[in-house]
């Protein structure tokens, strides 16, 4: 097996457990909260009414937009109960799933209860059976194939939705699937489409053989089904339960360089005798409010980043200003460490293909605003609602013909084919130097400054050892060499795995 | 004939459902023993009725004794837990065997010792063969469905059937076998029996003692031989007038022949 595959598979035992692990804690919650409640539905249909509409309602929010919602959410309770709440990883994924299992298993329930042939329900009242006896000796026992029916799709649907927990910081087989949309690397991809399709059509041949049994009154069915389904909860509890101390959680957005920093800062953790956890592909926000909950020991994050979007800051001070503001802000309200700049910058740079560069002399963003009309804008999906955009638009007279939003990946290739005419790419990327495109200088200075900046969670402040162990990266990282680095992963041929640059990266620290 | 079965007393019962009066100030006696058919249109109230004495329906007013016993002083399970219950749809239990259709009514009551026993016993008292006891009840025919109904309303031993168009639904060749075996279980048991019909001649045949309904009110109540010797009001003559012209036109094709 290749190098690439050996990589992929690695995590797959790992990430496999947490899958199981939040699906099915989601599918029980589901479930304790839908029987009971398709009971008092069956029985009136008010409340069956009531349930199912707001079972529906939920269900036509979108999988990623739930779990976004959760987020602020739980944040906005644990605030007003005086913290306590984690809004990462777990829990957030929990409430979402559950919600989005709700439905199938209620409907399924509401309408097997109900669909009671009257008859026996008769028959049950003139034999002298209690509302509860009814319940337990005929309503239950004939309801039970539809309702398991409905279980089963929830299981289903909770299975492939949980791969999108990844985003709140729950790892589960959607961390394969982000970093490797991210890093055009399909070997990851395809794992994790492969072990979350697997898991979800073996869950649901198992309830589907519960199903049968139930429905032909065949227990072995329902006993092997559920023997070989809890022979599965085990295996992936199993990790749980062995003591993992001094774990050190490191968070990465959703991009290559992330995951290739947080690599190198992995590697040297692991060096010092850390045992480490990767979390990739958290958005801005959530990888921050992690980091200062504790849930996050450390990650790297761009100095303007934080500036307009934690500190609300619209103005673009000198470089060695802002990085001390940034510091003393991130120390007094959420004790969060800022060890230092890498070294290099990632900002947002407006690059064009050379021949229009070289043609229409362009070399700075008032040349691009004089041609502006005449150009298409690609982007990537969230910069056109962000600060900087405005800030340059404040700052130069620029009016595009045209916008476009782009996937990271796909816009460079857009720019090169001549599909768009400039993009707002990312300076330490690789596929700038690798297309020759040209970066325009931003002489009035109206972004601000994107130094990458190591941040330590409060209680890891005063691990000496950890400090140790990423210390010598302050200031060691050249951005020709971050942007090599980056190519290595982001490249077609020849690709890199994150962890294979972020070695490379190591052997190439300054001094 | 040993007689078991309690008597009913029924004093100014009504119920209503919504502006209609389904059931409007019956006042009623059964001696116990008797075999009670109550006939009617439907929606004379006929039904509404018979579910008033074991509580499947609560009366809006009045009072109902079983053995001079107010039906209310138990909870309504415990009740219908000492009273028999057959009818036209036998809601067998499809998810339970023959065996433990019959038997549920033991269950309930936390008898755990020769339920297989009784349930032997019940199949030979419906003249079911004994090893139905293991089937399903989607494996049997109608008329096997309501003996097995029959069966289970007797399994624990109850004084009083309330039987509700029990054979309605069945072809008329094993309803008369039915309603004949029915009869003769009713006066070997003792039981007392109340049994609502459409049928006046299935009324005529099997009962005792005949109470025509119309509008919520009993508008004749006499003994078969009272009922067609006529003279008991109009509206039990219109429901007569129909096995009679029956049996006429029988007598006359046979003569015919």
């Amino acid at each position: 097996m290749s190098e690439v595959w050996k990589q992929a598979f690695a995590r797959v035992p790992e990430l496999l457990a947490a899958h199981v692990q939040i699906s099915v804690s989601a599918l029980a919650l589901a479930m304790l909260i839908c029987l009971p409640l398709a009971i008092w539905a069956a029985r009136s249909p008010r409340i069956a009414t009531l349930a199912l509409t707001v079972a529906s309602l939920i269900q036509t929010i979108p999988g990623l937009a739930l779990l976004a919602l959760f987020y602020p959410l739980l944040l906005g309770i644990s605030a007003i109960i005086g913290g306590g709440i984690s809004a990462f990883g777990f829990l957030p994924a929990l409430l979402a799933l559950t919600l989005y299992a709700l439905l199938p298993i209620l409907r399924n329930a509401v309408t097997g209860l109900s669909g009671v042939d009257p008859a026996a329900k008769e028959a049950a009242d003139g034999l002298g059976m209690t509302s509860s006896q009814k319940l337990y000796f005929v309503e239950a026992p004939l309801a039970a194939p539809t309702i398991m029916a409905g279980i089963r799709t929830a299981a289903v649907w909770t299975i492939g939705a949980a791969t999108l927990s990844t985003t709140v910081g729950q790892p589960s087989l959607g961390d394969l699937i982000f970093a490797g949309l991210q890093t055009q690397n399909w070997t990851l991809v395809l794992t994790g489409c492969l072990f979350s399709a697997a898991l979800a059509i073996s869950v649901d041949l198992l309830l589907g053989l519960i199903e049968r049994g139930i429905r032909e009154r065949r227990r072995i069915l329902v006993g092997s089904g559920m023997a070989v389904i809890a022979g599965g909860l085990l295996a992936a509890t199993l990790p749980l339960l062995i003591a993992r101390d001094n774990i050190v959680v490191i968070g990465a957005k959703g991009f290559s360089e992330q995951f290739i920093l947080a690599r190198l800062i992995g590697s040297r953790l692991e060096d010092a005798g850390y045992s480490v956890r990767y979390r990739d592909g958290l958005g801005s926000a959530v990888v921050y409010q992690a980091l200062s909950a504790g849930d996050v020991d450390v990650y790297v994050e761009y100095s303007g980043t934080i500036w307009t979007n934690q500190m609300q800051r619209t103005d673009a001070p000198p470089k060695s200003e802002m990085l001390d503001s940034i510091a003393q802000w991130t120390s007094d309200s959420h004790g969060v460490e800022m060890l230092g700049a890498l070294g290099f910058e990632n900002t947002y740079a407006f690059a064009v293909r050379p021949e229009d560069a070289r043609e229409k002399s362009l070399k700075t963003l008032d040349d691009l605003a004089r041609v502006s009309s005449d150009f298409n804008f690609g982007t990537d999906v969230e910069f056109l609602e962000r600060p900087e955009w405005r800030m340059v638009q404040a700052a130069y007279p620029i009016r595009f013909k045209d916008a476009r939003s782009f996937n990271p990946t796909f816009m460079y290739p857009a720019l090169a084919s001549g599909e768009v005419d400039v993009i707002s790419a990312f300076s330490s990327d690789g596929r700038i130097t690798a297309n020759d495109f040209v970066v325009l200088a931003d002489e009035k200075g109206a972004v601000p400054s994107y130094e990458a900046i190591l941040l330590l969670a409060p209680e890891r402040a005063d691990d000496d050892r950890f400090v140790a162990a990423i210390n010598p990266l302050v200031g060691a990282i050249a951005v020709e060499n971050m942007r090599e680095a980056n190519y290595m992963v982001d490249r077609e041929d020849d690709k890199k795995t994150p962890e294979q640059a972020a070695g490379w990266l190591n052997e190439k620290l300054r001094e | 004939m040993p007689v078991s079965g309690p008597s009913l007393h029924l004093q100014n019962v009504s119920r209503h459902f919504g502006p209609v009066r389904a059931v409007d100030a019956v006042s009623l006696d059964i001696a116990a023993g008797s075999l009670v058919a109550l006939v009617g249109l439907s929606g004379s109230g006929k039904s509404t009725l018979l579910k008033m004495i074991n509580r499947l329906i609560e009366p809006d007013s009045g009072t109902i004794l079983i053995d001079g016993e107010p039906v209310e002083s138990d909870d309504p399970h415990i009740l219908r837990r000492r009273i028999g219950y057959v009818f036209q749809n036998i809601g067998l239990f499809s998810h339970m065997t023959i065996g433990r259709n019959i038997a549920i009514g033991l269950e309930l009551a936390g008898v755990k010792d020769g339920r297989a026993n009784r349930v032997t016993d019940l199949l030979d008292l419906v003249e079911l063969p004994r090893d139905m006891a293991a089937r399903m009840p989607d494996q049997l025919s109608g008329g096997q469905r309501q003996r097995v109904g029959v069966a289970r309303a007797l399994a624990t031993r109850p004084g009083l059937m309330l039987m509700d168009e029990p054979f309605g639904a069945l072809d008329p060749v094993t309803r008369d076998k039915l309603t004949d075996q029915y009869k003769a279980l009713h006066e070997k048991l003792g039981l007392t029996t109340i049994i609502v019909t459409h049928d006046m001649a299935e009324a005529l045949y099997l009962a005792d003692r005949i109470l025509v309904m119309q509008d919520g009110q009993i508008r004749a109540d006499a003994t078969p031989g009272e009922l067609l010797s006529g003279n008991v009001g109009a509206e039990a003559e219109a429901l007569v007038a129909i096995p009679r012209a029956q049996a006429a036109h029988l007598i006359a094709l046979s003569k015919s022949t």
